[in-house]
């Protein structure tokens, strides 16, 4: 695979960079006329934008933004002061409104545009698993001098990828993958990158959020690795257009796309339910393109690959529940202290994971088409009835081949939902998840009438108790349930959920306690099962969300 | 092909009972229309007589058997087959679906999934919203349509068919599908309303059976204007009540949809649902009633499925309750009546 990088659509784009950036900007331009054409004017756009953009600069700065930010936007601002002295709708003014529009839109898509650089990608490619399997080795045998070079112990047993490998690789070389992954945690970049290049794929074109390149070191490498920047600041319209442009001509381009369609992080622990629809809607764009710049039966096709990644512990998860609870719970919800995260949290997480035999599941769902039809080995789509779709017809309207916006964003809607459903049904069920769901649950039905969840959070360390033999035969009715749940491939089950109830409760529980500082779930001198962290049990709990399991309590 | 054309393409409709008949009426006074029946001896009659069950055909509508011919011949498909068939004929068509269809149809009832040890006839059954699916959720899990809507409104298939005014609306997710089936269906004296609420148009649809059924119930035991506009307006707060609960917006039951088709089927003897209560409340057996009718009653099944629904989200629905134990348990229908008088709301709209 890496003899042949020369030729990834990846590097073709760096090397092509001027080019492929003009194609951007000339779409991004003709998007927004579009977009202003139905509500609104140009001199408008860009005075809001200006508005925004100076409250930005002066009330988020970050020590990324260049350093020439204040003096453009005054030279903008300067321009757009003289063109309003003309009469409206004038040939001059508007002349001078697409030339600041142009000059807006070129500036995003520099500022937007990573490099995919083939020496740091080779140096990554060497340097990153070698950097897990050393501190996997040391870790998780003590004697940091004597086992440092160490390598009986192999990543591949610690990080689990599933999925059907060899077909997802034939895609790669059919057509266009948009990789969407579930979001735990600020490693999914990481772990996702580990996981394609341990499979033999190419590297994705992945948007990565500007904060990552505050930090120089991150930004060094993921900059050069196909990376661009997405900044959550700038959310006027001609930076969200250059942003689509960026993302549709790439896909266009035949370039492996990840992004995670949920936006950020989930903060409740759920898996996504409402996922983000700009970015999925360009690959809708750039499928029509295909089918309208080929012929017919040639055209490339885009394949998306819904993906779960599961931890048993997450490095954020307290802050990120807590960050939940403030938003959902409004007063009823106070904070007692506030958390950090800081590299040596990071290590430390990276420690316990390795040291302790923990493990990290990454698993591929079902290759689909944009219109949620699964796909064979050679990416042919099929319905439910095992009839070969031709979905070029999908964008037939009147007849012909074209773009129809409102069409096509519910389009985009019903393949959210089908990326969202394909979560539920891919998603591995592990042990420290399911205790977590069953404990939780077992206290709510015990303060049901009188208590809300805020109220539950905030119960006194001995109502906690939960007697360990009610708690194991409710851990048997679930268990119960989510067999059949597997068995009509409604649901994954990790290898563990095989044990017997004592040894699976175990599992869970030691899992669980790996990381967090306080115990989210452990026996205690009673043998009862109990928890010293409310927060924590609600967050684990959320990941079991979905599946109707509440009723077997 | 461009738009000028599509004035052009004929319309295919699935499903020849009365409603059935007097769409394509309404259809072939735009278009050329494939009317599919499964009975060959339907079809031949129309041919010959122009006629079916006493109601006129228009000459733009021509009957077939072959459900491959109409598939091919037409993008925009109407269907209009009771609910209890919906899925397995969607089973049927599935196979010839392409993904460039459009499908509107214009059934008023729900499609349901029971467990083999779940009997809808059984009064304490639970059914879950996950159980349950509208039409339009029916043609998405069974083909590979994804442009798909639904039409509703007050329309008697009587009065349609001699050409009354009348008027409907069109939801679907899509503008292009709101658009085709407004551009085949409306006529100076049809009506075509708006939305995209696909759900909320369906619920409205289905639900307002169920208040037919016990409008012609009062009807029946010699209730006048005042007893009626109880049931209309009781039964409408129950209809979104249960809407909300099952995730519709009760808006759409303010609508054409709504209280526009509410009115016309709790008021007249036109209305199938309206004339089984009636005769029921005269103390006829519903098997007797149902065997002397040779159309569809879609307010029974739906009856059932929301007694159920009501019991799972334990929602108040006192008519559907009340209803369905009248229907189906042998209770005398003055008790009934007794019950609701007596049953403890006291709120006016707390619905909305």
């Amino acid at each position: 695979m890496i003899q042949e990088i020369k030729k990834w659509p990846i590097v073709k784009l760096t090397q092509d960079r001027e080019a492929f950036l003009e194609e951007v900007i000339a779409d991004s331009i003709k998007n927004i006329h579009l977009r202003i054409k139905r509500n609104g004017s140009v001199h408008k756009e860009i005075e809001k934008t200006l508005y925004f953009e100076k409250i930005r600069m002066s009330e988020k700065p970050w020590k990324v933004d260049p350093k020439d930010e204040t003096p453009y936007w005054n030279s903008i601002k300067t321009r757009l002061l003289q063109t309003a002295l003309e009469k409206e709708d004038s040939e001059i003014r508007l002349k001078n409104e697409s030339e600041i529009t142009e000059n807006i839109v070129n500036r995003y898509a520099h500022e937007i545009a990573g490099k995919f650089d083939i020496g740091t990608y080779k140096l990554a490619h060497n340097v990153v698993p070698m950097f897990f399997s050393r501190l996997l080795n040391t870790a998780a045998q003590g004697n940091f001098f004597q086992r440092f070079w160490s390598s009986s112990h192999r990543l591949r047993s610690r990080i689990y990828i599933k999925g059907n490998i060899k077909h997802i690789r034939n895609l790669a070389n059919k057509g266009t993958l948009v990789l969407t992954p579930t979001h735990f945690s600020n490693l999914d970049s990481i772990l996702v990158g580990y996981c394609l290049d341990e499979i033999g794929l190419p590297p994705f074109l992945y948007g990565a959020g500007l904060n990552l390149y505050n930090n120089r070191f991150m930004g060094y490498f993921i900059n050069r690795l196909g990376a661009y920047k997405v900044d959550r600041r700038k959310k006027n319209r001609f930076y969200l257009e250059t942003l689509k442009s960026y993302s549709r001509i790439s896909m266009i381009r035949n370039c492996h796309t990840l992004f995670f369609p949920g936006g950020t992080r989930s903060r409740s622990g759920e898996i996504e339910t409402r996922l983000k629809l700009g970015l999925l809607g360009t690959a809708l764009d750039a499928q029509l393109y295909n089918f309208q710049n080929s012929p017919e039966g040639q055209a490339k096709k885009i394949f998306v690959l819904p993906m779960v990644i599961g931890y048993h512990f997450v490095l954020e998860a307290p802050s990120l529940i807590r960050e939940h609870l403030k938003r959902t719970g409004k007063e009823k919800y106070y904070i007692d202290r506030d958390q950090f995260s800081s590299s040596y949290k990071v290590f430390k997480f990276m420690w316990n994971f390795f040291g302790k035999g923990s493990r990290i599941i990454l698993s591929f769902g079902k290759p689909m088409d944009l219109f949620g039809n699964y796909v064979d080995f050679d990416g042919k789509s099929f319905g439910k009835d095992g009839r070969e779709i031709n979905i070029r017809k999908y964008f037939l309207t009147e007849g012909e081949l074209k773009s129809v916006p409102q069409r096509d964003f519910e389009y985009t809607k019903m393949l959210s939902d089908r990326i969202v459903a394909e979560y539920l049904k891919t998603n591995m069920v592990m042990s420290s998840h399911l205790i977590a769901f069953a404990a939780f649950e077992m206290l709510k039905k015990k303060f049901n009438a009188d208590l809300d969840v805020y109220g539950l959070l905030r119960i006194t360390e001995e109502d906690r108790e939960i007697p360990y033999q009610q708690f194991a035969e409710t851990l048997e009715r679930l268990r119960t349930r989510l067999f059949e749940l597997k068995a009509a491939d409604k649901v994954q089950l990790a290898a563990h959920c095989e044990k017997d109830i004592e040894a699976f409760i175990r599992h869970g529980t030691r899992n669980l306690g790996l990381y967090h500082s306080k115990k989210v779930l452990f026996r205690n001198k009673k043998g009862n099962i109990t928890t010293q962290d409310m927060n924590l049990l609600y967050y684990y709990r959320n990941r079991m969300e979905g599946y109707e399991l509440e009723g077997l309590i | 092909m461009n738009s000028n054309n599509s004035k052009n393409d004929t319309v295919g409709v699935l499903g020849a009972g009365s409603f059935g008949v007097a769409v394509s009426n309404l259809l072939a006074k735009n278009r050329k229309v494939l009317l599919f029946t499964r009975r060959q001896e339907v079809a031949d009659e129309i041919k010959s007589t122009g006629k079916i069950r006493g109601m006129k055909m228009d000459a733009a509508i021509e009957p077939t058997t072959d459900l491959q011919l109409l598939s091919n011949t037409c993008k925009l498909i109407f269907i209009v087959v009771r609910s209890a068939h919906f899925r397995e004929m969607m089973k049927t068509l599935s196979p010839l679906m392409q993904p460039d269809h459009i499908l509107i149809h214009g059934t008023k009832g729900f499609d349901v999934a029971l467990s083999e040890s779940e009997l809808l006839d059984d009064e304490h059954i639970k059914l879950s919203r996950g159980q349950i699916r509208t039409m339009s959720e029916v043609v998405l899990e069974e083909s590979v349509v994804r442009r798909v809507g639904v039409f509703s409104g007050p329309n008697l298939a009587k009065e349609i068919v001699e050409g009354q005014l009348a008027g409907t609306v069109i939801a679907s997710k899509f503008d292009e599908v709101i658009h085709e089936g407004r551009k085949a269906l409306e006529n100076p004296r049809f009506k075509v309303y708006e939305s995209y609420d696909v759900t909320g148009i369906e619920l409205a649809g289905a639900l307002k059976n169920i208040m037919a059924l016990a409008a012609g119930a009062l009807s029946g035991l010699g209730y006048g204007q005042n007893a009626r506009s109880m049931i209309i307006s009781r039964g409408l707060a129950e209809m979104a009540w249960l809407g909300k609960v099952l995730g519709g917006n009760p808006q759409a039951f303010m609508g054409v949809a709504g209280v526009g088709d509410l009115v016309a089927t709790c008021s007249s003897e036109l209305s199938r649902n309206f004339t089984v209560g009636s005769r029921i409340a005269k103390g006829e057996k519903l098997q007797e009633i149902l065997s002397s009718m040779n159309d569809v009653v879609e307010g029974l099944y739906t009856v059932k499925i929301v007694n159920g629904l009501a019991n799972y989200y334990q929602a108040r629905a006192p008519i559907t309750q009340t209803l369905f134990k009248v229907l189906f348990k042998d209770m005398p229908i003055e008790e009934g009546i007794d019950y609701l008088m007596n049953y403890p709301i006291q709120k006016d709209v707390g619905f909305l």
